[in-house]
């Protein structure tokens, strides 16, 4: 069976996401912004104001760095475009989602059925997986134009905001729907029942490591 | 003599095609999970990525944004010469990295650990890597550059010979459920695994294992061989595919190098080389022709030698 695939918006209504199921294949059209640990600090810690207006220009948000250039002349090159794993995020995304209204999370590997429950369903947001990981070069056919690239100076290319003009872009993959429901955790779920099958008649090894026991006061042997 | 205008204009050709073209072995074992692949989702991202794939070198862009960290592998024969010397093809390599960032255009990955300063262009301290291997004959020279992703799918511990075979499957498969689940190790992959070394080299030998190995490729210790096969049964038997989603294919293959090791301990090592297996190779030869290649062939039965000399007769009679 193959999934269903969605056409939306970068500025979408509450509806579009409303209609969301884990598993839809989604396609992206507007302009989307990129955003990981640079633009979080600068923007959440050093109190840097945001060089867009959010959400009204995109609520979008792709943890992404691209493969791009600038160009002598300040023109620029986008090749490929594909997301970085996104749980290293969930320190800011709270107060980056209220401050910028954040609807569509674009990234790697999703986030906590947690993260989605406490603030992804109150401020009306959804996950959007990339695929693969990762389909850089089918991403990069979507990007009608790279509109600007803002702090470049401050974060270097691969931490600066890039703003992206998509033109169908994806392939992306709801990974989170309305209920704060995972897709992944889904998954986890079903091969879960398969583990002690493949485990059976390993051992553990006799040299354990901390974190395997959190007790610091124990020994690893 | 090796030119070395000859060496960085093939080391800037070798950064182009590792970004841009899967190497055909990966592409033939990926092809071949994809038609045994029947999770839903599993098959339509295996679906994408041949997809991606096509659309990368159609449009000669790169197959993934994240475009790994360029490193380099050289192997000389013993007679090879290079006009300038080790340095100046040094200078070639760190030139043609940059160049090459800039002209595909690659992510500029680098940046220095603590002060996070990036270069653009994948140059820095330590970086690109460039290791060294040597032939006994020979006045080429094989340029092998390798774009590892360089986040997740790789862990190291240090087991001990009452660890046994059970423990290195546990190992092996714990490495696999950790970066498995929502496909932070961007499998299916190249799974490769160093058992043996000093803690270094066990590090060492599995990122070999996984980057200078094609799929396909086998130990010449038939024991080792055989224990490739059970360990990528082993790992496509979890019932985790693509992204982590439910599926059969989590390994396109697994292979194994070993190196001796302390007699009290039995090191190892997992790495994952990812769907976007990049790595490409040339031979430069001495009267200037360029052979291009995807095979690195590093794990030669020199590199694997045993005894104090290398005694290749002998060695062929035995």
């Amino acid at each position: 069976m193959s999934p269903r695939e969605v056409r939306l918006s970068t500025t979408p209504t509450d509806e579009a996401i409303a209609d969301l199921q884990l598993g839809d294949v989604v396609y992206l059209d507007g302009l989307m912004y990129t955003a990981r640990e640079g633009v979080y600090m600068r923007a959440l810690e050093d109190k840097a104001n945001i060089p867009m207006e959010l959400p009204s220009q995109s609520a979008a948000n792709f943890h992404c760095s691209p493969a791009a250039r600038i160009n002598p002349d300040g023109s620029f090159d986008m090749g490929a475009v594909t997301a970085t794993a996104s749980f290293r995020f969930a320190k800011w995304l709270p107060e980056w989602m209220a401050k910028t209204g954040a609807k569509l999370i674009v990234g790697k590997g999703g986030m906590t059925s947690k993260d989605y429950k406490e603030y992804f369903v109150p401020n009306g947001a959804v996950y959007l997986s990339t695929v693969g990981y990762g389909t850089g070069a089918l991403l990069g056919r979507g990007v009608e134009n790279v509109e600007a690239v803002h702090w470049n100076e401050q974060l270097g290319l691969a931490q600066a905001m890039w703003v992206i003009k998509c033109n169908r872009m994806g392939p992306f993959i709801v990974a989170s729907d309305m209920n704060g429901d995972c897709l992944f955790e889904r998954e986890n779920a079903k091969i879960a029942e398969s583990v002690a099958r493949v485990y059976e008649g390993t051992k553990p090894a006799v040299l354990k490591r901390y974190g395997e026991s959190d007790d610091r006061t124990d020994e690893v042997i | 003599m090796i030119p070395i205008n000859l060496v960085q204009s093939t080391a800037e050709v070798l950064m182009d095609k590792a970004a841009i073209e899967i190497p055909q072995d990966y592409l033939d074992g990926l092809q071949h999970a994809a038609k045994t692949e029947d999770g839903d989702l599993s098959s339509f991202v295996l679906k994408a990525m041949l997809e991606n794939y096509d659309a990368a070198k159609e449009d000669r862009r790169a197959m993934c944004g994240d475009t790994g960290v360029p490193r380099w592998f050289v192997k000389m024969g013993n007679e090879a010469r290079v006009e300038g010397g080790m340095v100046a093809l040094e200078a070639a390599l760190r030139r043609a990295t940059a160049n090459a960032t800039n002209g595909v255009p690659l992510r500029p990955n680098r940046v220095h650990p603590l002060w996070r300063t990036d270069h653009d262009n994948n140059v820095g301290i330590g970086a690109p890597e460039i290791e060294y291997g040597f032939e006994p004959e020979g006045e080429w020279i094989d340029l092998i550059t390798v774009h590892k992703g360089g986040l997740f799918g790789t862990d190291y511990r240090m087991l001990f010979p009452s660890d046994g075979i059970q423990g290195i499957k546990r190992f092996y498969l714990d490495s696999l459920m950790a970066f498995g689940k929502r496909g932070l190790a961007c499998q299916p992959a190249i799974i490769g695994i160093g058992l043996g070394g000093s803690k270094d080299i066990c590090m060492t030998l599995g990122k070999r294992a996984s980057t200078l190995r094609i799929v396909g490729s086998r130990n010449s210790d038939p024991r080792i061989a055989e224990m490739e096969d059970e360990f990528k049964e082993l790992g496509n038997s979890i019932g985790m595919g693509a992204m982590g989603f439910v599926g059969k294919n989590m390994v396109i293959d697994c292979n194994i190098e070993v190196g001796y090791c302390h007699t009290g301990g039995m090191p190892m090592s997992v790495h994952a080389f990812c769907l976007s297996s990049r790595r490409a190779v040339a031979r430069i030869h001495a009267d200037g022709r360029v052979e291009h290649r995807t095979d690195p062939d590093w794990f030669t039965d020199y590199q694997r030698r045993e005894t104090v000399d290398w005694e290749p007769q002998r060695e062929a009679a035995e």
